[in-house]
């Protein structure tokens, strides 16, 4: 038996693990002394800035970079190098890069690049596969008897259901900052999913050493999976600051981000699903299509959760000359559920059964269906859907409310981490580990896990993250960070406090099996008055400091989640226009480190997905290939006022805490659509199918639904 | 944004000799919420700007029998606060408070919300203000969700986009105009035309003219303007309308309507048949006269329904009634 286990303290047991605990790193948030790459500014810095091809494809026949040089400012302009077609192949692609002295010289010079084109034919479409030689052979997969269950159902429904491509629209842009320092050695500031590993390809790009760049950053807004990639805009801004001398500055300006830095698939697909009466699905049928760009895009494995269902599916890609999509946030996940779970709606629509029940009775074709039950009881009770829900056929009068309801599952098993927890003879703890914040709270549950293996209290760790000079941890994509960080801080100070305990123990004449920490203690365990202080205990460490050194630890982490959320939205048939009333979100994640960031977790992905339901998409003219709402006017986002009433539920039984830590980023943000669309659907009495639900779409149903 | 000249001067004859015989060589900066953008974007680039913030005679409200004095440079927030404004004229109490953004609210102005250019995304990623190439109206092939379903006949599809028109010309607003050739007056709803050719704008105004104040009548207190919005905070209304109305009791005895946000111009309804009608009578009889004509493209005619609602609301809200 080791002096403090590795293992995680019960619910019971716990100080701080799965506590409601505010992030650390708060204060410096909000009043703006946190430091993101944006605000990165280095003394005799130059901003880079980048002349993008206005057409949907076009070949480039020259590039005059002269009168760009001429503009007052500019330091370096040149051209980037293109594809072996010199095509660009959407609207946004670069073309040229000019660093100036200022940012305003830059973009003049930008626009002073000449290039000459030669516009080639372009597709912007995807919600339709009658797009000519643009679309892909459909690939097609069957499980069960398919033909059967359709032949022997009660009732087949049919239905199409869509969504359009959006995009992972950051806070902060992409973009880096970078300086050489002299001896071939630089210095960068990323904005960046995977600070450990970035640094290497900045060296690969120059030539260097990867040991001689130093990566950095403290804070990055946002990400959502668009920011793991070494871009062209890195390599531009690396090269001009090897070619000057000079500190570059390269951030993307909002057009740009929107255009070229990653976009989430669209997803379109006629569904027909065969049920009992009772409302058993025994059988589901998709043809899907949509896009990601001008590249192939994931295949949707659909049906979605509900997989033991006999089905068939056939998927085909659209090419589109837009930017290319990168990983948006549980890639493909919200479009699965959404095509998956309005179907699912519509049968029980047509089966005049409240589709809650319906979900209920199926939940053995899922992976999970005790998870789901008891998720979908809690869920039903906070939403009151008992007592709201109503058939659509039951909706009357202008302004109609209704309800919807979707289910969803991720992984979330934790990447390769290495922390390193150091306690010095002062008694401070520092924790260090190569990871990065996002924006969830990365530094707090860090600190979380090191307070709560040593017995301290969380404000008594510093944390050291966003560093390539850290021990290495892994990139933050799928929900895979903090069990990660959580195993290998928790393994580190393990290690850390065990080496004190073994020092402090012969003053305490105790063996070190004996003795725990806890309190801001070291003490016995049998009799807790035979103690330190923490302070104390560390006084005997001498000068140098006691270093533990932990790594991922499966025995720590888990993998699945369930997670059911539940809409109500209100329609005003008249316009068209559709708010959120509520939404209901229980999540379940294994052990919870910080309740409180682990609800914003869940918070922020509910607001992100009712932007994606009710105002999201990117709209590209069909005719010159261009994007046209590349802003934050046209380019909607949910506001506060639009987002009603969140409640959040998270589940932590002993059953869930028992389970070793699980991802929580992609869950929650994976129903929103579905339970959005569905909640419409209840409320107009037709359903909406396309995806944003504005009062275009909207009123567009409704006319088509009056019509029959 | 391209490298300009900035004047600030402290009179209206000051600025209005500083300003230019074309847009290209002067505008006016008043809250700078609508021209920096477009200057940001290269969509225009005046070689001068005239900022008003000096000039004190533009700004200011005041109120007396026979109606509103409404400065130029007097801002967004301002109205919003006046009690006069919301119990003389609620529609334009209503229209100011629709305009979500608190920035554009604390910045803007009554003129520069007046004469904010459209905000057709056509026009604003810099293909001109009628969006025009060799095969004709990039608007009519493209994505026109937004764009006029009414007055779109010719060159230009893009939408009036200013909140305070329509109930301003519903009331019978007038506008004061100075130019280094003098004082003009002239209708609200004379502010405004439909371009015909790229380079026209969609202002009456001369270069050198600058919109000095608004006389608002305020008669019958029985005005209201509805506007559809999708989103709570800053959205463009997708329709609007302002409505009003002289009450004989139970019955109209004059109306006006006016919409927003469909046309090039606020669009002007002929309300006449709801002479005499009952206020329920009339609202029905107003959203089947604000969709009369309508011309929809193939991708907006949701709009022509909006139309139709939103005039039908604002004559039941100008009458007090509930929808």
């Amino acid at each position: 038996m080791r002096d403090v286990e590795k293992s995680w303290p019960s619910l019971a047991d716990a100080r701080h693990l799965g506590k409601r605990i505010d992030r650390i790193d708060g204060p410096v948030k909000v009043t703006g002394r946190a430091k993101y790459t944006f605000d990165v500014n280095r003394p005799n810095m130059l901003w880079a800035k980048f002349t993008l091809c206005p057409h949907g494809k076009a070949k480039v026949l020259s590039v005059d970079v002269s009168e760009a040089t001429r503009v007052p400012g500019v330091v370096v302009a040149k051209e980037l190098p293109l594809p072996g077609d010199a095509t660009c192949h959407w609207h946004g692609f670069e073309v040229a890069v000019v660093a100036a002295e200022t940012e305003e010289a830059a973009r003049e010079g930008a626009r002073r690049v000449k290039v000459e084109y030669e516009v080639l034919p372009h597709n912007v479409v995807d919600d339709t596969t009658d797009v000519g030689d643009w679309v892909d052979e459909g690939r097609s997969r069957e499980q069960g008897e398919v033909d059967e269950a359709f032949a022997s159902a009660d009732v087949t429904v049919e239905g199409e259901y869509g969504c359009p491509i959006i995009t992972h629209c950051c806070l902060e842009s992409h973009g880096s900052v970078v300086e050489a320092k002299g001896d071939a050695k630089l210095e960068v500031w990323p904005s960046t999913q995977r600070i450990s590993s970035i640094g290497n390809d900045f060296a690969n790009e120059l030539g260097l050493d990867p040991k001689d760049v130093h990566a950095d950053c403290q804070h990055l807004g946002g990400g959502f999976g668009s920011k793991f990639g070494f871009d062209v805009w890195d390599k531009a801004c690396a090269a001009i600051a090897e070619e000057t001398g000079r500190p570059v500055k390269a951030m993307l300006e909002r057009d740009h981000e929107i255009m070229v830095a990653g976009s989430r698939p669209s997803a379109y697909a006629k569904v027909k699903v065969a049920a009992r009466k009772d409302g058993t699905l025994t059988g589901f049928d998709f043809e899907s299509w949509g896009s990601g760009g001008p590249s192939r895009s994931g295949a949707l494995r659909m049906p979605y959760v509900f997989t033991e269902v006999p089905h068939r599916r056939v998927h085909s890609n659209v090419r589109t000359n837009t930017g290319p999509n990168r990983a948006w946030r549980a890639p493909g996940h919200p479009q699965m559920a959404w095509l998956t779970m309005a179907a699912v709606e519509d049968a029980a629509a047509a089966l005049g059964l409240d589709p809650l029940e319906l979900f209920r009775r199926n939940l053995a074709a899922t992976d999970r269906p005790d998870v789901y039950a008891e998720e979908l009881d809690v869920a039903a009770g906070l939403i009151g859907w008992k007592e709201k829900w109503e058939p659509r056929s039951a909706k009357k009068g202008v302004v109609r409310r209704g309800l919807g309801l979707s289910i969803h599952t991720w992984g979330g098993r934790g990447h390769d981490s290495n922390a390193r927890t150091t306690i010095h003879s002062d008694g401070r703890v520092d924790v260090e580990c190569g990871t990065q914040d996002l924006g969830v709270g990365t530094r707090t549950v860090l600190a979380i896990c090191v307070a709560e293996t040593l017995g301290l209290p969380v404000e008594a760790v510093r944390v050291h993250i966003g560093d390539n000079r850290l021990p290495p941890s892994g990139a933050s994509g799928g929900s895979t960070t903090v069990g990660g960080i959580s195993s290998s801080s928790r393994t580190s100070a393990v290690d850390a406090v065990n080496q004190l305990i073994a020092r402090v123990a012969p003053d305490l004449e105790a063996s070190a099996e004996e003795c725990a920490a806890a309190g801001g203690r070291i003490f016995v365990r049998s009799d807790p008055a035979r103690g330190v202080a923490w302070a104390e205990a560390c006084a005997l460490i001498g000068q140098d400091p006691i270093v533990g050194n932990g790594r991922t630890d499966p025995e720590l982490m888990n993998s699945g989640v369930g997670g059911v959320q539940m809409s109500e939205v209100e329609v005003d048939v008249e316009t068209g226009v559709a708010t959120m009333v509520k939404h209901v979100a229980v999540q379940d994640c294994g052990t919870i480190v910080d309740l409180e960031t682990a609800e914003s977790q869940v918070y922020g992905a509910c607001i992100m997905g009712i932007t994606s339901a009710l105002f999201e998409e990117r709209v590209m003219d069909p005719v010159t290939g261009r994007c046209l709402n590349p802003d934050m006017e046209f380019y909607r986002l949910a506001g506060i006022g639009d987002v009603g009433e969140l409640v959040v539920h998270m589940m932590q039984t002993d059953a869930h805490h028992g389970r070793g830590v699980i991802g929580l980023g992609e869950p929650p943000v994976i129903s929103p659509l579905a339970a959005i669309g569905n909640a419409v659907a209840n409320a107009c009495g037709v359903r909406v199918p396309r995806a944003p639900f504005t009062p275009r779409n909207v009123l567009s149903a409704l006319a088509k639904g009056a019509a029959r | 944004m391209n490298r300009f000249e900035y004047a600030h001067p402290t009179t209206v004859d000051e600025a209005v000799r500083l300003l230019g015989s074309t847009f290209d060589e002067a505008a006016v900066l008043a809250g700078g919420t609508d021209l920096l953008s477009l200057m940001k974007d290269f969509v225009v680039e005046p070689k001068r700007l005239v900022s008003i913030a000096g000039v004190a005679e533009l700004a200011g409200l005041a109120a007396d029998g026979a109606g509103l004095r409404i400065g130029a440079a007097t801002t967004l927030d301002a109205l919003v606060d006046s009690n006069d404004v919301r119990v003389l004229a609620p529609g334009v109490h209503q229209a100011a408070t629709g305009i979500r953004s608190r920035q554009m609210r604390a910045m803007g102005t009554v003129g520069g919300e007046l004469l904010q250019r459209p905000r057709c995304w056509y026009f604003r990623r810099g293909l001109g203000l009628l969006a025009q190439d060799a095969g004709g109206s990039l608007v009519e092939r493209g994505d026109h969700r937004d764009h006029a379903v009414f007055g779109n006949a010719g060159a230009a599809k893009f939408v009036h986009a200013s909140s305070l028109a329509p109930i301003l010309i519903a009331l019978g607003a007038r506008a004061t105009l100075r130019s280094p050739r003098g004082e003009r007056s002239t209708p609200v709803a004379e502010l405004f035309r439909t371009p015909a050719r790229e380079g026209e704008r969609e202002s009456t105004l001369a270069p050198d003219e600058l919109l000095t104040h608004l006389d608002v009548p305020t008669g019958s207190p029985h005005n209201a303007t509805v506007e559809i919005r999708h989103r709570r905070g800053l959205d463009w209304p997708q329709a609007a309308a302002a409505c009003a109305l002289t009450l004989d009791g139970e019955r109209v005895a004059e109306a006006a309507l006016v919409l927003g946000h469909v046309a090039p111009t606020p669009w002007i309804v002929d309300v006449e048949g709801l002479r005499g009608k009952t206020v329920d009578e009339a609202a029905v009889a107003a959203g089947e006269a604000a969709r009369k004509g309508a011309t929809p493209l193939p991708g907006n005619v949701h709009k022509v329904e909006l139309a139709k609602v939103a005039a039908r609301r604002a004559v039941l809200a100008a009458a007090r009634r509930s929808f």
